[in-house]
């Protein structure tokens, strides 16, 4: 938990320093869309107390995001921490479902191919996981839109609120992520399904599927637990796609839109939140890690 | 007397380093792994695609032809035509070039400060090291296409903002990678005996140590060279990467999204080439894996 109030404070000062010392003045841009002259960018520059010097910037943001005030949007006025954490819920739920599909083509995927090991099951099993972590969201979300919804009508193209709206999104998300935990699973199962335990299983006249099912399984879903944590980061960016295709409400839309609008405030608070929510989930998978083995624990 | 052709020439500087040094790759490993040959196969004519693309693209990729619009696959337009009339198969072929070149520039732009700051971290060790790692790990703290697109807001969109804004994203990955594998490789003897008879620092760690960990950073910048395809063409589809009229492959997959009905062809040629390309990429980088390191080969 300690550990993780210094990557936080590392989080807030990177994405200040980058807001800040990358080429692309926040006031320049701002005026350069309404053609704004050299007096109202100094103006402006005041306004935003960007004429102050670095330190006292820095130490104003800081102590407003302690407060949780991560400034006003540009374009509607409203509080930045208000807008992002309106929008959190929509990004979670997204994330969470697309998890889930991960996890479920992924082990089902890698249990396959490790079972069949050098056969042409494992073969299939390893290039779909491939070809699922090479296609673009983008285009497996198109063509799911493409089939499903126009033309046979079964699911609702865009827009949220039911389970149905959730279905192809979350399949589109959870299929990009689901090659790397099919690989992991694969690998992990054939390492131990080589150990000794599953030997004296099977040696005591145990059936294949209750040493497969009650000994390797168990043992060997425990680096996808890792993996999650990882697979979260890539979800949360994938959401910014998926939102965009499907036109769904979320993180990954308002940052998109607050990129294309120059709107810096938005920008920096969800790409804080979205950091603070990844590096808070890794927390929670290191500590639940050592409850579901509590090897790590004697370690 | 009558110089005769020595049978067994005795062995120079010259030819025993020749022959100390294996290839990275043997022909036989390559020849077991099919799916890695078909890649290596398929990138290189991807190549070959990119560098003769104005000689191979039967039409200008940027011509408007308004009377030739939403034209389906036919013998004089293989792939199509989007809502401009322009010929899908030749931007295609373009397109390849803007693919692999943002593949390329991406990986150099986050291999060569990952693995300049990866060795300096790895072989000074105390606080240089400690600063080099919290701001990885501050680098890491961020998804990889968050950290991308923060960067393009600042820079401002297209296809060169793009290709930076991805090759920073990847630098962690390199420093983190690289300074592993110089932890382990300075303990090693031949590092002790070069430092032993007087070798510099910067000569250590670029004739001693740079050749022993090149095969992983090879590995990486290969399954990097992937991610950053993707990633780079997702920005494009968003509108923060290559801009209209450029042939880029993300940029012509959204131009088609709002005539998926009409003209599905506009959406699937330039998907499908970013899933090979990746594709071919990935498991030629896997393939790599496979044969550089057998720790990964024996589990697997």
């Amino acid at each position: 938990m300690i550990t993780s109030i210094p990557v936080l404070w590392g989080v807030t000062t990177l994405v200040f320093l980058m807001m800040h010392l990358l080429p692309g003045d926040p006031a320049e841009l701002m005026l350069a869309e309404s053609g704004g002259s050299f007096q109202s960018m100094a103006q402006l520059r005041h306004q935003l107390g960007l004429d102050d010097p670095v330190y006292v910037q820095y130490g104003r943001f800081l102590a407003s995001a302690l407060r949780g005030d991560l400034g006003r949007s540009i374009f509607t006025n409203r509080p930045v921490t208000q807008t992002v954490l309106e929008q959190l819920p929509h990004t979670v739920q997204l994330s969470v479902a697309a998890m889930m599909v991960a996890v479920t083509i992924g082990t089902a995927l890698g249990i396959a191919a490790a079972l069949n090991r050098n056969t042409w099951v494992d073969s299939a099993c390893v290039t779909i996981a491939v070809a699922g972590a090479s296609m673009p969201i983008f285009w497996s979300g198109v063509l799911l839109i493409l089939l499903f919804s126009s033309l046979l009508h079964w699911l609702p193209a865009t827009g949220q609120g039911s389970l149905k709206h959730l279905i192809m999104p979350a399949i589109v998300l959870g299929l990009a992520s689901s090659g790397a935990i099919a690989r992991l699973v694969r690998s992990s199962m054939l390492e131990v399904l080589s150990q000794e335990y599953i030997t004296a299983a099977r040696s005591k006249g145990l059936s294949e599927r209750l040493v497969v099912c009650r000994h390797a399984l168990k043992n060997a879903l425990i680096p996808v637990i890792t993996v999650m944590g990882l697979q979260f980061g890539y979800l949360l960016g994938g959401t910014v796609i998926t939102e965009t295709i499907f036109s769904r409400q979320g993180l990954g839309r308002l940052v998109v839109d607050a990129i294309l609008w120059k709107d810096f405030p938005i920008v920096q608070g969800t790409v804080l939140l979205a950091a603070a929510v990844y590096t808070v989930v890794n927390l929670l998978i290191d500590i639940s890690y050592a409850i579901i083995d509590p090897r790590i624990r004697y370690d | 007397m009558i110089m005769t052709k020595r049978r067994f020439p005795i062995p120079t500087r010259k030819t025993i380093r020749r022959r100390e040094i294996p290839p990275l790759v043997t022909r036989r490993q390559l020849r077991r792994n099919k799916g890695a040959l078909l890649s290596l196969a398929f990138f290189v004519i991807l190549v070959a695609i990119a560098i003769l693309a104005p000689v191979l693209a039967p039409y200008d990729p940027l011509a408007v032809a308004v009377e030739e619009q939403l034209l389906p696959p036919s013998s004089e337009h293989w792939a199509g035509t989007d809502l401009f009339g322009r010929d899908i198969f030749s931007r295609l072929l373009f397109g390849a070039r803007v693919s692999l070149l943002v593949g390329v520039a991406a990986v150099a732009i986050a291999s060569v400060p990952g693995l300049i700051l990866g060795l300096i971290a790895g072989y000074n060790g105390r606080w240089i090291d400690g600063i080099i790692m919290r701001v990885m790990d501050m680098m890491l703290a961020f998804p990889g296409i968050l950290l991308a697109l923060s960067i393009v807001a600042l820079l401002g969109p297209g296809l060169p903002n793009a290709m930076i804004a991805v090759g920073i994203a990847g630098i962690p990955n390199y420093t983190r990678l690289v300074r592993g594998s110089v932890l382990v490789t300075k303990r090693k003897q031949f590092v002790r005996a070069a430092r032993a008879v007087g070798c510099r620092g910067w000569r250590i760690v670029f004739r001693h140590i740079l050749p022993n960990i090149f095969a992983p950073v090879l590995i990486l910048a290969t399954l990097d060279m992937a991610w950053a395809i993707l990633s780079a063409s997702s920005l494009s589809f968003l509108g923060l990467g290559a801009q209209p009229p450029a042939p880029e492959w993300g940029a012509m997959l959204n131009e088609g999204r709002g005539y998926l009905r009409q003209a599905p062809w506009i959406t699937a040629a330039p998907g499908l080439a970013i899933m090979l390309t990746v594709l071919s990429v990935n498991l030629l980088g896997d393939g790599l894996r496979d044969a550089l390191d057998p720790r990964i080969r024996t589990r697997t």
